[in-house]
C-alpha cells in the first residue's frame, strides 16, 4: 500500500486517496468545434505507460483536493506530487 | 516401540508439566513446551497424514512452518475446529484434540491408498486430458472429482473466538529473531531506531538457541550461551518491542507489511475466554531489515516421503530442542556439512547413526573427521537410490555416484534404519522479500536465489541473504547494518567466530536412479504429490514457462506453497531443458507466507460491522413500524410496510392506492444533497447539467440532468435556488459520493477560475415528502404559518418555514405525479416532524410509503430512475428526454457527445413504455425483448427494465429499453419466458397523467 505525500495534508495511507487516471488532459474550451475523431481522442484515449506515468490523485477522505503524481509503474515508486495547475516537477 | 525416544535435557521442555492430548482419538502425553509434532514423534509417531493425490503414507518432515506432509485438522467437531494446521507448529496444551486429514476411515489404513497403484494412470494434467470429453459430461465428473478433492474439514458453525487489527508504527522493523535478527535490533533499538522485533516461533534465537556444538563458536562460547546473553540484553532496552509468535505474511511496496500474532493458541482452551486469539498488525516501518533464515532443502530420490524421512536439521532441533529423539536407528544423506552437526548433536546422547551417505567425494572439514572418529560409517559419493517400508521406512539401498553425478554404477547395498535424514543444502528464505518486489538474482556457486535489488529502504541480512557460514553472518551482519542504519556504534567490539564446518556442497537437483524415471517416484512437492517424472512429463508435452509448468503439475501450490521443494522443481526444468537454472526466474512469491485464518483477515468486521450502513434520522420509526428494508448504497431504506400478514405486493398496492387517493409520506433522508455557493454558482450549474440555470429565479426548483462526458445519463435530482449565490442539489441516493467526487473534480481541474464551493450536507437533514390530494391540508397543520396557495407557493418552488421555532426548507416538488411537499429539516428533528406529520394525516389516512411503492408511483408517471431504467449507455436523447437538453448552451458536460456518429443511431436502445396484452400480466424485470422469435438467432431488441402491477390503472405497467424503440409506438413485441410468450404493445412510457391535472390541481 502506497504512502502518499498530499501536497495539501503531507504522507497519509493509499487508502484515503483515489486514482483518477491520466493527467495533464485539457478538457477543449470549443467542444463544438472539434471532429468525431478529435473528440474521441480527448474522451477516450489514455496512455498505459510501463514506466514514468502522470497521473491524477483525490486525497478523497481527507482534504478532498485533486492533485498530480509522477509515478513509475513498473516498480510503483512515487518519483513526485504537485498541485493542480502546477508544471511536473520531473520529466 | 521402546519408551526412551525423550531425552531430558532440554531446558526449553518443562519436564514438570505433563500435558495430555489427542490425536486421532487416541491419549498421548508431551511436555509444556512441546509441539505436538516433537510430543507425536517422542511417542514414536511418525505416520501422520496421507498425501493429496496418491493417499501415501506421511510423517512430520520439518519443525517449522514449512510443513508439507504434518497437516493436521485441529480441535476436530468443535466451533474452533480449524483445517491445515501445521503439526509443526501447534504449541500443545491441555486437552488439545486433533486428527489427521485426507483418509478414510483412518490414517493407518486408508482406502484411498489405492490410488498409489493406480499412480502409472495418473500422471499429471490427468484431470485436464481426462474429464474433457464429452464437454456435456463435465457437470457428472465434477461432482465426484469435487467430493475427493481438498483437505480437511471446513467449521459449519460461527467462530467463537476474537480478533482483531492493530495498526503498528516503527522505524526499523526486524523480521526474525535469529543471530543477525537480533543483532540488528540491538543496534537500532541502541542507536535510537524505536525497532520492533518480531519472530514466528515462541522463543527468540533462531536455530541457534539450542546449538550447543563445540563446532561452532563466538567469542569462544558455543554459540547458544552468547545467543542467551544477547537476548537478555535486548530484552531490557526501552525502544525495542519484541513479538513472538508473530508471523510476517505479506511484504507489500513503501515498507507496508502485515504480520499475524499469535495470542492465546497455546493456551488451554478454558484459558482463552474473552482474550483476543489472532491480531493482524499492519505495520508501516521506516526501515525493514529481513532476517528469515533459511529452509533446509530435501534431496530428490525415489520414494523420498515414508514416514520416518525428515529434514536433518529438523532431527537436530527435535533432539536439542525438545530433546525427542526422532529414531532409534537413524542414517543421514547429504550433499554438504550441516549434516554433521546433527550427527553430532545425535552422538552427544548416545543415539544410534547407523551410516552417513554423503554423495561428495572428497570432505575437508573439522566436523567430519570428529563424526568418523565416533566409528560411524560415511559413504563417500554415494547416493540413495530407494526406500522401503509402508507406514514407517526400515530400509534404505544405496549406490556410488558416477564421476559426473548422472548416473549410478556398481552394487546396490541395502542399510537399516528407522530414521533418515536428508539435507540438500539451504535455501534463502526471500519470499517477503520478492513479495516487496524486490529481484533475486542466482548465485551459481552453491545454486541459490539471493536478493539483488531492494525496491525500497530495506536489507536482507543472514542466511536470507545467502550467507550460510557463522562467520560470515555476523561479519556481513554488522558491516552492513552499520551502512543501512548510517550508524558509527555498532554495539559490539569484536566479535571472533569458530566454525567446524566447510561451506562445500554438491547440488544434483534429481539424484539418478538405476530404474528409468518412468518408474520412480521422486516427490518434489510432497503436499500436492507432484513427483520429478510429472515435471519431465510436463516438459516433454512441450510447457516451458516455470510458472504453466508449476500449475500443470501443481508443483508448490499447496498451502505449504512449495517451501521445500520449489528449487529443486526448477532444477530439473533447467536441466531438462538444458537451460540456464538463473534464466527461468522463479515462480511468484504471493502473500500469505503462511495460510492466514479468516478470522484474522476479518478482525472485528464481523456480523454488523462486516458492512457498515447508514440509517436515516427516522430509522427507528420504520423499525417501529414494521418496514422491511431495502439496500441502497450504505444505506438502510424502509421498502414497504406490511400490515396484518400482507405480503410485499399486497402492500404495495395498499400503499399506492393510498398515496394516490389520499395522502402518502416518504422518508427521503438518503437523497443526496450538495450546498453550493460563491458568485459563479449559477455558471457552474450551467456547465454540469444539461438544462439552463442562469434564469432560475431565487426560491424556485428546477429539475436536472447529469451527464458524463461521454454524453450517457449519470445523475439527476431537483435542484433550488435558495439565495442569489446560493443552491441546494439533490442526486440520487446511491450516487451522492461519485456526483460531489465529480463536481469537486471539475471545478478543481477545469475550471479553478470558477468561484464556487461545494459541501455535502446528506446527513444534515431529514427529508420527508408528503404527495397526495390532501398532502396540502397535512403540510398546513404542520406548518400553519405558511401560506400554501398555489399563488405564494406554486410547484416547482421553495420556502423557509419554521416548525415550533425550528427552521426548516420547504420545496413543492414532486416524484410521484402527486400533489407534493418536502420538508428538509435538521436531522435530529426528523423524527418527530415526521410523526407530526402522522399525527396531522391521521383523518387523511396518512400512508407511509417505502421505496418499492415510490418506484411504483414515479413508473406510472414514466419518470426514470438512474440506475435501473439506465446503465451508463443512454443518452437523454435516448431516454425520450430531448425536453431537458439545452440547445442554446454552447457547452456542458457531455454536449459535444451527444451528436458523435455513435449516439445519433436511429437503432439506439432507447426508453419505451410496453402494455401487456393481459392487463393482469407483470412482467419480470431483466427480461428480453424481441420482436420474431422464427428467427435464428432471435434477435435480442432490449430488455424491461421496470415493470410493475398498478393499481390506480388497474394494469399491468412496464419500461424497458428498444432498440429504435421511439418510432415503435403501438408496434407489437414479444417477451419470451421459460414456460410461454407475452405479448406486449410499445406505448407512450407516461402511463398516467400526463397532462400533468393532479399536480396543479386546485385542491
Amino acid at each position: 500500500m502506497f504512502l502518499i505525500n498530499c501536497p495539501f495534508c503531507g504522507e497519509r495511507e493509499q487508502s484515503e486517496f483515489k486514482a483518477g487516471g491520466e493527467a495533464h488532459i485539457v478538457r477543449p474550451k470549443q467542444p463544438t468545434e472539434l471532429s468525431d475523431d478529435e473528440w474521441a481522442e480527448y474522451l477516450f484515449m489514455r496512455k498505459n505507460i510501463k514506466g514514468i506515468q502522470f497521473e491524477r490523485w483525490n486525497h478523497v477522505h481527507g482534504c478532498r483536493k485533486w492533485f498530480n503524481m509522477v509515478r513509475d509503474t513498473s516498480n510503483d515508486q512515487i518519483k513526485a506530487v504537485y498541485k493542480m495547475g502546477e508544471k511536473p516537477p520531473v520529466k | 516401540m521402546s519408551n526412551n525416544l525423550r531425552f531430558k535435557t532440554s531446558k526449553f521442555i518443562d519436564e514438570t508439566y505433563r500435558v495430555s492430548f489427542k490425536f486421532n482419538n487416541k491419549t498421548y502425553f508431551g511436555f509444556k513446551g512441546d509441539t505436538l509434532a516433537s510430543a507425536l514423534l517422542a511417542n514414536g509417531v511418525h505416520l501422520v497424514g496421507r498425501s493429496f493425490k496418491y493417499h501415501r503414507p506421511r510423517g512430520i518432515m520439518t519443525s517449522g512452518s514449512e510443513e508439507p506432509n504434518a497437516i493436521i485438522q485441529l480441535h476436530d467437531n468443535s466451533s474452533r475446529t480449524e483445517p491445515n494446521v501445521r503439526a509443526t507448529e501447534v504449541e500443545i496444551y491441555e486437552g488439545l484434540v486433533a486428527s489427521s486429514q485426507n483418509c478414510w476411515p483412518s490414517v493407518n489404513f486408508d482406502i484411498g491408498g489405492i490410488n498409489n497403484l493406480l499412480s502409472p494412470i495418473l500422471p499429471a494434467g490427468f484431470y485436464y486430458k481426462t474429464f474433457m470429453w464429452p464437454a456435456s459430461f463435465w457437470e457428472k465428473y465434477e461432482y465426484f472429482i469435487r467430493k475427493s478433492a481438498g483437505l480437511g474439514k471446513s467449521p459449519k458453525v460461527a467462530d467463537p473466538d476474537i480478533y482483531e487489527h492493530k495498526y503498528v508504527h516503527c522505524d526499523v522493523l526486524v523480521i526474525g529473531a535469529g543471530i543477525s535478527g537480533i543483532m540488528a535490533a540491538k543496534m537500532a533499538a541502541k542507536n535510537g531506531f524505536k525497532t520492533l522485533l518480531v519472530d514466528e516461533k515462541s522463543y527468540l534465537g533462531g536455530s541457534s538457541i539450542y546449538d550447543n556444538s563445540e563446532f561452532s563458536k563466538i567469542n569462544n562460547q558455543i554459540t547458544s550461551s552468547w545467543l542467551e546473553k544477547e537476548i537478555n540484553e535486548i530484552s531490557k532496552i526501552e525502544n525495542l518491542e519484541i513479538k513472538t509468535r508473530t508471523s510476517v505474511a505479506a511484504f507489500h511496496g513503501y515498507n507496508f507489511l502485515l504480520a499475524r500474532e499469535n495470542l492465546t493458541d497455546h493456551l488451554p482452551i478454558n484459558q482463552r475466554e474473552n482474550k483476543v486469539r489472532q491480531r493482524l498488525l499492519k505495520i508501516r516501518a521506516k526501515k525493514v531489515i529481513t532476517a528469515t533464515g533459511s529452509i533446509e532443502r530435501p534431496l530428490i530420490f525415489d520414494n523420498n516421503d515414508r514416514p520416518g524421512i525428515l529434514l536433518s536439521s529438523a532431527i537436530k532441533k527435535y533432539i536439542d530442542l525438545y530433546g525427542v529423539a526422532c529414531g532409534e536407528n537413524n542414517i543421514l544423506f547429504t550433499n554438504n556439512d550441516t549434516a554433521y552437526e546433527t550427527a553430532i548433536s545425535l552422538i552427544q546422547r548416545g543415539i544410534k547413526i547407523n551410516a552417513i551417505i554423503d554423495n561428495r567425494e572428497q570432505i575437508d572439514s573439522k566436523i567430519l573427521y570428529e563424526v568418523e572418529k565416533n566409528n560411524i560409517k560415511i559413504y563417500k559419493g554415494y547416493t540413495v537410490v530407494d526406500t522401503y517400508g509402508y507406514r514407517r521406512i526400515n530400509k534404505i539401498s544405496i549406490m556410488k555416484l558416477s564421476k559426473d553425478g548422472q548416473t549410478v554404477i556398481g552394487d546396490k547395498t541395502k542399510l537399516n534404519c528407522d530414521c533418515l535424514g536428508v539435507s540438500g543444502g539451504w535455501t534463502p528464505a526471500v519470499h517477503l522479500f520478492t513479495q516487496s518486489g524486490g529481484k533475486l538474482k542466482f548465485r551459481e556457486e552453491d545454486q541459490v536465489f539471493i536478493p539483488d535489488v531492494y525496491p525500497s529502504d530495506q536489507i536482507s541480512i543472514g542466511s536470507c541473504n545467502g550467507d550460510f557460514g557463522l562467520e560470515e553472518i555476523i561479519k556481513n551482519t554488522l558491516s552492513s547494518i552499520k551502512k543501512f542504519l548510517d550508524i558509527d556504534n555498532s554495539e559490539y567490539k569484536t566479535v571472533e567466530t569458530i566454525s567446524g564446518l566447510n561451506q562445500s556442497k554438491r547440488n544434483i537437483w534429481l539424484l539418478p536412479s538405476d530404474k528409468s524415471i518412468g518408474k520412480t517416484k521422486s516427490f518434489v512437492d510432497y503436499q500436492n504429490d507432484a513427483t520429478a517424472k510429472d515435471i519431465k512429463l510436463a516438459l516433454r508435452e512441450g510447457f516451458r514457462s516455470i510458472e504453466h509448468v508449476k500449475r500443470y503439475t501443481t508443483t508448490g501450490m499447496g498451502t505449504d506453497q512449495g517451501k521445500l521443494g520449489n528449487m529443486h522443481a526448477l532444477g530439473i526444468i533447467s536441466e531438462t531443458a538444458g537451460t540456464k537454472m538463473g534464466e527461468h526466474g522463479t515462480t511468484t512469491f504471493r502473500p500469505p507466507y503462511t495460510p492466514l485464518t479468516f478470522g484474522t483477515i476479518v478482525g472485528r468486521n464481523v456480523g454488523e460491522f462486516f458492512d457498515i450502513f447508514r440509517r436515516t434520522p427516522i430509522h427507528d420509526w420504520h423499525v417501529a413500524n414494521n418496514a422491511e428494508f431495502e439496500n441502497v448504497g450504505q444505506w438502510k431504506r424502509a421498502w414497504y410496510y406490511p400490515k396484518d400478514n400482507e405480503n410485499m405486493h399486497q402492500a404495495v398496492q395498499r400503499e399506492s392506492k393510498a398515496a394516490r387517493d389520499s395522502a402518502g409520506i416518504l422518508d427521503a433522508s438518503t437523497l443526496g444533497k450538495i450546498d453550493i455557493q460563491g458568485t459563479d454558482a449559477s455558471e457552474f450549474l450551467n456547465r454540469v447539467y444539461t438544462n439552463a440555470w442562469s434564469k432560475l429565479a431565487v426560491g424556485k426548483c428546477r429539475y436536472g440532468l447529469m451527464l458524463n462526458e461521454d454524453g450517457m445519463v449519470y445523475d439527476d435530482g431537483v435542484t433550488t435556488r435558495l439565495g442569489e449565490n446560493h443552491y441546494i442539489m439533490t442526486t440520487t441516493t446511491g450516487g451522492a459520493a461519485n456526483v460531489l467526487g465529480k463536481l469537486e473534480d471539475y471545478l478543481q481541474t477545469e475550471w479553478p477560475e470558477l468561484d464556487v464551493y461545494l459541501s455535502s450536507v446528506t446527513d444534515h437533514y431529514a427529508t420527508i415528502s408528503v404527495c397526495g390530494p390532501n398532502s396540502k391540508k397535512i403540510v398546513s397543520k404542520v406548518i400553519p404559518d405558511l401560506d400554501l396557495s398555489d399563488e405564494k407557493f406554486p410547484h416547482m418552488s421553495f420556502k423557509n418555514a419554521k416548525i415550533d421555532n425550528i427552521k426548516c426548507r420547504v420545496m413543492r416538488i414532486s416524484f410521484t405525479g402527486e400533489h407534493s411537499y418536502e420538508i428538509n429539516i435538521q436531522a435530529n428533528f426528523g423524527k418527530s416532524v415526521w410523526e407530526k406529520c402522522m399525527e396531522a394525516g391521521k383523518d387523511f389516512n396518512i400512508t407511509p410509503y417505502g421505496t418499492e411503492t415510490m418506484h411504483l408511483l414515479r413508473a406510472e408517471k414514466g419518470f426514470i430512475i438512474v440506475g435501473q431504467d439506465t446503465d451508463a449507455t443512454l443518452t437523454p436523447i435516448d431516454l425520450q428526454m430531448d425536453w431537458i437538453v439545452s440547445k442554446k448552451k454552447y457547452d456542458f458536460i457531455g454536449k459535444r457527445s451527444l451528436y458523435r456518429s455513435d449516439t445519433i443511431r436511429e437503432d439506439r436502445k432507447q426508453l419505451v413504455g410496453l402494455l401487456t396484452e393481459n392487463p393482469e400480466e407483470v412482467l419480470e424485470e431483466g427480461a428480453q425483448i424481441v420482436a420474431d422469435i422464427k428467427k435464428s438467432p432471435i434477435e435480442m431488441l432490449g430488455h424491461v427494465t421496470s415493470s410493475y402491477y398498478s393499481p390506480n390503472l388497474k394494469k399491468s405497467i412496464a419500461l424497458g429499453v428498444v432498440k429504435g424503440g421511439k418510432n415503435m409506438l403501438g408496434q407489437k413485441l414479444i417477451i419470451p419466458m421459460e414456460n410461454k410468450n407475452i405479448n406486449v404493445t410499445v406505448a407512450d412510457p407516461v402511463f398516467l397523467d400526463k397532462e400533468g391535472e393532479r399536480l396543479n390541481a386546485k385542491l
